[in-house]
């Protein structure tokens, strides 16, 4: 149960990061965050369920989506970089509207 | 239990640390340091499997692949570092408060609601759930990790210069 609050201010943490920053790599840092919690989430359910295996073949599987998620999104973010010369979401007028 | 609680404070910290520090690269460091706070939490809750992964993975591959694209970007001259610090601090400077007030919120009300599940005690390996019971997962990561290798290929393949 203390867990849980936890993840709940993670998750306030991460969704905060990504509304408040115009920088696309901040942005990514807090979906890093969200992940983060999503991760202790299953691992204190597991805990308190006493399915520690599943729980830990979950978390498996969600590292390695979340290494594959990064790295796609790393270099979308070097793309955009290369086209507009700014990380500044708000430079960002193609396909907008 | 008290050593949890302090450790899952210092995971909080270590976030807030992470979204707020001016520097990209400190923040990068911080999201090493979430993950090796998140590694001591699993360890202590007998999750050493995920804990050897998030270790090697999370705290180690991930921050590595954001230096490199910030290495690779070009950093903001002084007078935009200046007032992108005030516009930061100006947009930031709630968020402790907020999280401050949330998880007081939520130790009041979590006295309420006492989640006592049933224990569901099974005797399998975190490896045998992995390679026998959730082969399907394994084929999906394989499908992702491919589809990962075919996107970067994509995104970083040169032009041909035609000529």
């Amino acid at each position: 149960m203390v867990s849980a609050i936890f993840v709940v201010l993670l998750l306030v943490i991460g969704i905060y990061c990504i509304l408040a920053t115009y920088n696309l790599i901040r942005v990514l840092i807090g979906v890093e965050i969200l992940i983060k919690a999503v991760t202790l989430l299953i691992i204190a359910a597991g805990r308190q369920n006493g399915n520690m295996a599943l729980a830990q073949a979950m978390v498996v599987s969600i590292i390695v989506i979340e290494v594959v998620i990064m790295t796609i999104a790393v270099g979308v973010v070097l793309g955009i970089h290369r086209y507009n010369n700014s990380l500044d979401s708000r430079k960002i007028r193609k396909l907008k509207g | 239990m008290f050593l949890d609680l302090i450790i899952l404070i210092l995971l909080v910290i270590a976030a807030l640390w992470t979204v707020m520090t001016r520097s990209l690269l400190r923040a990068s460091l911080g999201l090493a340091l979430v993950s090796a706070i998140l590694t001591l939490i699993m360890f202590n809750m007998d999750a050493s499997l995920a804990a050897v992964f998030e270790l090697s993975v999370c705290a180690g591959l991930i921050p590595v692949l954001f230096i490199s694209v910030i290495s690779l970007t070009q950093p903001l001259t002084f007078k935009e570092a200046v007032e992108h610090m005030r516009s930061r601090m100006a947009r930031f400077w709630e968020l402790p408060l907020i999280v401050l007030i949330l998880g007081v919120i939520l130790v009041l009300l979590s006295a309420k609601f006492k989640a006592k599940l049933p224990a569901l005690e099974t005797q399998a390996s975190a490896r045998f759930v992995l390679w026998h019971l959730r082969q399907l997962d394994l084929l999906g990561q394989i499908i992702i990790l491919f589809g990962g290798v075919f996107g970067v290929a994509v995104l970083f393949k040169e032009r041909k210069k035609r000529g």
